[in-house]
């Protein structure tokens, strides 16, 4: 365990960034928090977690995966994949950092995503316990515990110092260039890690029940009524699944721009209409339809497909930010109450 | 390691003009030799970099040494390049995908009904001509096959001068609407299937239009066949093929990699979302 003074988090980080991009979240104009490059001057936000998730570190919203250049009747792969560099993400939440897994039995089975595998294994998480979870926090009905995040390094801020424990061989080797850490006693953040989860035990859906969902559930909950009303001002809009850490699709588009073509992947929306519509017909014609497949996925057929393990960590980010008010915990209380 | 999305480049070497709307594309490598190996039933991806990416089934056996084969429809962007380009054109291809037919499992010594309508025959070929090629290591094989006209079957040289000619092979061949030139069977497949009432103890292999499929079904589940018998190909949106992109699940599955061939069994454990 090692530890710095909060007042020289400038010094830690500037030593991070050394050798490396280092982002940590930062308040824009309107004091939302967003992953952002540091740089001297970058004054590290203390909400609770950023409006986006730090998937976007090493899946982002566009990548280009290759170019084309075709000429007559010959086509030219041209690779335009971004050079491996090593990066750090400072501050990340246990729920996201629970989200990354969840990502990586999708991207890291075979046949691996190259270009998201590159980026994980250069990427060094630090993550940080939750000093204040906040009321739409509910990672702990996950099993997660927000006093103790895991990822490459695990950090604790108190009042004076920020504490910092490496967890893996990319977290030794980070801390081992970092002087500006002193030695620090265990013992120290026993009495944060009790605060962190006295707060979190009183959080308001930290104990939702989720015995209606898991592996299994799908016949009992397709057809379902609940879904029509449960989806019925849902506008489409798609904000849950960009904000949510553990959302995976994704589309791949072309750029022509006249001399060579861009092959590129963005994220894309279960929530969107034309995500599966096709030349043979529409499987999902409503929005109800779209609307079950996003919590169906995170509830039934993710955990079907990984042993149980739910594709929601509860962090919040749906409840603060769908423009409707809907989310997946009430979804979760609404299909539960009609199971019992 | 490679990278799954990024495909490589292949030569159209033929292009053969099957019905108005449906043309066979012959697809080598660079090298000239067949792009990559694969079992009845799987797909690959074809591009026009400018243009897209569509998912096609392999219509050739994986006994054609020399080369890929996909029968392809027109009726959007790609597949109207497709349809509009010539021979020595290069596009991109990946693959294969999909798990493909047990044709060396379930398959086997079994006697085989295929079923197809329109360019349903794609997937279908491909095993089929596979079967033919261990004819030692199946039954009777019973083919029923129908379009709307003479003009849109699919493979109709091969079908009239190959198969209808082999021993221990039934082609059934039905057109939609009465013409001139067509002495065989007119009607929709459904009724077809049940004119000819086949022995239940068939495995069958069914592809084609969703309307075809669910009524032949029905046929056959009044005939007494047993669904776990009875396999059909999926057709969902696609875009990755590798399982990742989140667009092709039906409940738990996902077409591209857990399908695109299920039994009928399977399919009823599935929510009705196709
Ligand atoms: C597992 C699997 C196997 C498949 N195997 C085959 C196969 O062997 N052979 C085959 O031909 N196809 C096959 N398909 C279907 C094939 O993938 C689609 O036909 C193809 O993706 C269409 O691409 P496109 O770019 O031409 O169409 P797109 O441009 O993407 O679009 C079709 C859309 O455009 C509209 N559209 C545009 N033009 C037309 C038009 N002329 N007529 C009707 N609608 C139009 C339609 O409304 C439709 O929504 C298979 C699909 C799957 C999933
Ligand atoms: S954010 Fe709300 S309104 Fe928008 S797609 Fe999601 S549930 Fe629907
Ligand atoms: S579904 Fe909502 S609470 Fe769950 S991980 Fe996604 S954004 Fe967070
Ligand atoms: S096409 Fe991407 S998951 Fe099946």
């Amino acid at each position: 365990m090692k530890k710095i003074a909060i007042s020289e988090l400038n010094s830690l980080f500037a030593a991070i960034a050394a050798d490396r991009k280092l982002y940590i979240p930062t308040d824009d104009s309107t004091g939302q928090s967003q992953f952002t490059i540091w740089e001297e001057g970058s004054i590290l936000s203390r909400n609770v977690n950023t409006v986006r998730s730090a998937k976007d570190s090493f899946f982002p919203q566009v990548e280009n995966l290759m170019g084309f250049k075709v000429t007559g009747k010959q086509i030219e792969l041209i690779e335009t994949r971004d050079p491996a560099e090593s990066f750090a993400v400072f501050g990340v939440r246990a729920c996201d950092v629970r989200s990354f897994d969840i990502l990586d039995r999708v991207f890291l089975t075979e046949p691996v995503d190259t270009y998201y595998a590159q980026r994980r294994e250069n990427v060094c998480i630090i993550s940080l316990a939750c000093g204040k979870p906040s009321e739409t926090c509910f990672c702990t009905a996950f099993g997660i515990d927000p006093a103790e995040p895991k990822g490459d390094v695990t950090c604790w801020m108190t009042g004076e110092a920020l504490y910092w424990q490496p967890n893996t061989e990319k977290g030794e080797a980070l801390t081992a260039q970092l002087s500006v850490l002193v030695d620090a006693d265990v013992a120290d953040i026993e009495q944060e890690k009790a605060a962190i989860r006295a707060t979190a035990e009183k959080l308001p859906f930290g104990k939702l029940d989720l015995s209606a969902f898991g592996q299994g559930k799908t016949k009992e909950l397709f057809n379902r009524p609940e879904w029509k009303a449960l989806s019925q001002s849902c506008l489409g809009c798609g904000t849950c699944t960009f904000i949510c850490p553990t959302c995976q699709c994704y589309d791949i588009q072309e750029f022509n721009n006249g001399k060579t073509v861009k092959r590129f992947r963005c994220w894309d929306s279960c929530m969107y209409s034309d995500f599966t519509k096709m030349s043979a017909g529409q499987p999902r014609p409503t929005q109800t339809e779209r609307f079950r497949q996003r919590f169906m996925h995170k509830l039934v057929y993710y955990p079907d497909n990984n042993e149980g393990i739910f594709a929601c960590v509860g962090c919040g980010r749906c409840l603060r930010k769908c423009p409707i008010h809907m989310n997946i915990v009430k979804v979760i209380k609404t299909m539960g109450e009609g199971t019992k | 390691m490679r990278e799954p999305l990024i495909p490589m480049i292949g030569v159209v070497t033929n292009i053969r003009v099957d019905t108005p709307d449906v043309k066979t594309f012959r697809v080598v490598g660079l090298d000239g030799k067949k792009p990559f190996l694969h079992i009845p039933g799987q797909c690959a991806m074809l591009s026009i970099p400018g243009v897209g990416e569509a998912l096609f089934s392999i219509t050739s056996s994986p006994t054609e040494e020399a080369f890929l084969e996909f029968s392809i429809k027109k009726c959007g962007c790609v597949t109207e390049w497709l349809h509009a380009m010539e021979p020595g054109q290069q596009v991109t291809i990946r693959g294969p995908y999909g798990n493909g037919f047990p044709v060396n499992t379930d398959f086997a010594g079994k006697d085989l009904l295929f079923i197809a309508g329109g360019i349903g025959l794609a997937p279908l070929h491909s095993v089929i001509n596979y079967c033919r090629a261990h004819r030692a290591n199946y039954g009777n094989i019973d083919i029923v096959y129908g379009s709307r006209s003479k003009a849109d079957l699919v493979d109709f040289e091969e079908i009239l001068n190959v198969w209808c000619k082999e021993d221990g092979i039934n082609v059934h061949l039905t057109i939609d609407n009465a013409q001139p030139d067509w002495d065989g069977h007119v009607g929709f497949v459904p009724n077809y299937v049940k004119e000819l009432n086949p022995d239940t103890k068939k495995t069958v292999v069914m592809c084609g239009p969703p309307i075809m499929i669910k009524f032949t079904l029905a046929g056959l589940m009044d005939l007494g066949f047993d669904r776990t018998n009875i396999y059909t190909t999926m057709e969902l949106k696609m875009k990755c093929a590798l399982g990742k992109c989140g667009r092709c699940n039906i409940g738990n599955k996902y077409v591209c990699k857990d399908g695109p061939v299920f039994r009928f069994d399977q399919l009823d454990e599935l929510p009705d979302e196709y």
